[in-house]
């Protein structure tokens, strides 16, 4: 069990905002001290560029980010460091293959594959990297439900799919995909798997090595850790095959103006100096999200967002979007007649934070025929009350609105 | 709560139900579309000029209470005035909403202003000040681009 009122203590934007309700975790988290402190403590007492200098300071600031590495290794059970990429975020993490894998390896007449769930990081760069290489980009869709449709899914692949690129839990509707079954099947035809995994890193167990994907990307500020930096997994074989992404310092062994010898991964794909604070604060919040056990906060937010389409759906003129079978600490709904950027000021006016529009999933809302949506997206700090208070704020606004 | 009120004004209310001139023109001289990629709002301005006065102006789309509202009041007032009057409302309007200096207005518009001053709530919220003024800003790209005008965007 999670001791919510402990919990908020914890995050001091709760306790200088004491009537905040912050239903927006799935557009960033909150940071815990442990976080803003670390960050300060770090750049007070160990800061220098790392694998520069030969001063102790320097050594120690190494330490501390290599350390942040071996956290994030074993947080996602990866095999290796070496397969733990620094990046700005997941953002950065998909381009990257998508530019540097896909740049190598794409020809005219292939596939890739991803589902209709997708937030635009994991569409956009598939869809550049496709069109340079005269490949196809195909969708796999979801059901009525809004749950992810295998038997459609294994349709869709062939002899020609190159990358199944897929999202673990979606930022719209909180479906849970079936990643293992998704990466079983992809492997089978041949095919690259790389896993989106901003909404589940923070909120439950992953384990890269038992879904079996080739690469998996997050923010660190999803996972209550500083924005600007996040990660690339990489199966070590599958990032040793590709060539460098972005150029420059850290990333060579040699460098003459005949040419370039480049690093091993990780640092192969970690040109220029990094965010090396970043880094170090993204340790310290998955040692916060390790104290209380992912399973733990799986279980906390599952309970709360079976609470959550439970109150919603007594509400009258909302509808909840999608879902499917496992959704996990996102309701998005909508509320006949009240447009989402109006249900959103409405709610802001009660304190209740939540976030309105299309999530950067614009094909999506075409498919479902809405503009928009009001998301609600959940996180350690939240509680019942929270709930309720949304569905006070909901009422104010179907007051206003519909009356 | 009290600036709530001062946004979804009954008048502002009645026009996001009910918009007024919400239909696209048969015969339109000028038109132009606006978009607002924050939350998908699209809205297309329809004008019918003879000489530089506007004979009829209608919109239709969808988007937010707010918008749908300041593009409805937007037809009300504009119906019948010249290109220069348009112009000179709009001066005032997005003054008023953006907190920008007063712009003077002769005094046969004064009781034009006065029928967009509902809308001036939203300077108390300034993310929606974009969903006010992007039917404006539609029209005017309308104005310049005859029927060939540019899709405005907020962002």
């Amino acid at each position: 069990m999670i001791d919510v009122r402990a919990v908020r203590r914890e995050f001091p934007i709760f306790v200088n905002n004491p009537n905040l309700v912050f239903l927006d975790s799935g557009a960033s988290a909150q940071k815990p001290r442990a976080v803003i402190d670390g960050i300060a403590e770090f750049y007070r007492s160990d800061y220098a560029n790392v694998h520069r200098g030969v001063y102790q300071l320097s050594a120690r600031s190494t330490d501390r980010f290599e350390e942040a590495r071996a956290t994030v290794r074993a947080f996602l059970n990866a095999a290796d460091e070496r397969e733990i990429v620094f990046v700005r975020g997941a953002t950065e993490a998909i381009n990257l293959v998508a530019q540097s894998w896909g740049g190598a390896v794409l020809q005219a007449g292939d596939e890739v594959v991803i589902s209709d769930l997708e937030h635009h990081s994991n569409l956009v760069p598939w869809q550049i990297a496709c069109q340079r290489a005269g490949a196809r980009l195909l969708v796999a869709p979801t059901d009525a439900t809004g749950e992810f449709d295998l038997g459609a899914f294994e349709a869709l692949l062939s002899p020609r799919t190159r990358m199944v690129a897929v999202t673990h839990v979606s930022n719209v509707t909180g479906t849970v995909l079936p990643v293992e079954n998704i990466a079983r099947l992809a492997h089978r035809r041949g095919a690259m798997v790389l896993v989106d995994g901003c909404q589940a890193i923070p909120r439950m167990p992953v384990d890269v090595q038992a879904i079996g994907c080739d690469f998996y990307a997050f923010s660190g500020h999803k996972a209550y850790g500083p924005s600007g930096v996040g990660i690339l997994y990489g199966r070590y074989d599958a990032l040793a095959a590709m060539p460098p992404w972005q150029t420059g310092g850290g990333m060579i062994t040699s460098v003459a103006y005949a040419g370039t010898e480049f690093q091993e991964p990780p640092h192969r794909f970690e040109a220029g100096t990094p965010d090396i604070a970043g880094a170090v604060g993204l340790k310290l919040a998955l040692d916060f999200i390790e104290g209380f056990g992912r399973e733990a906060i799986r279980e906390h937010e599952a309970a709360l967002t079976d609470y959550g389409v439970d109150v919603l759906s007594r509400i009258p003129d909302l509808n909840l979007v999608g879902g499917g079978q496992r959704r996990l600490s996102i309701l998005s709904f909508n509320i006949d007649g009240v447009h989402p950027h109006d249900v959103g000021t409405v709610l802001d006016q009660h304190e209740v934070a939540v976030r309105v529009g299309h999530h950067c999933a614009q094909p999506l809302m075409d498919k479902l025929g809405i503009s928009g949506t009001v998301r609600a997206s959940l996180g350690i700090y939240n509680d019942k009350a929270d709930i309720d208070r949304l569905a006070k704020a909901i009422e104010a606004c179907r007051e206003m609105f519909l009356r | 709560m009290t600036d709530l009120r001062e946004l979804y004004q009954e008048i502002i209310l009645d026009h996001g139900r009910h918009p007024r001139n919400f239909h696209a023109l048969e015969h339109p001289t000028h038109l132009a579309k606006g978009y607002n990629p924050l939350c998908g709002d699209r809205v297309t301005v329809y004008l019918a000029l003879d000489g530089d006065r506007i004979v009829d102006v209608s919109f239709d789309g969808r988007g937010c209470a707010i918008s749908t509202a300041a593009a409805s009041l937007m037809t009300e007032v504009l119906k019948g005035k010249t290109v220069a009057e348009a112009r000179a409302l709009f001066a005032r309007f997005r003054a008023e909403v953006t907190g920008g200096e007063t712009v003077e207005l002769p005094e046969a518009l004064s009781e034009d202003a006065e029928r967009l001053e509902p809308l001036t709530g939203v300077k108390a919220f300034p993310v929606r000040v974009k969903c006010a003024t992007l039917p404006w800003h539609a029209f005017e790209a309308a104005l310049k681009g005859g029927l060939e005008g540019d899709t405005v965007k907020t962002e």
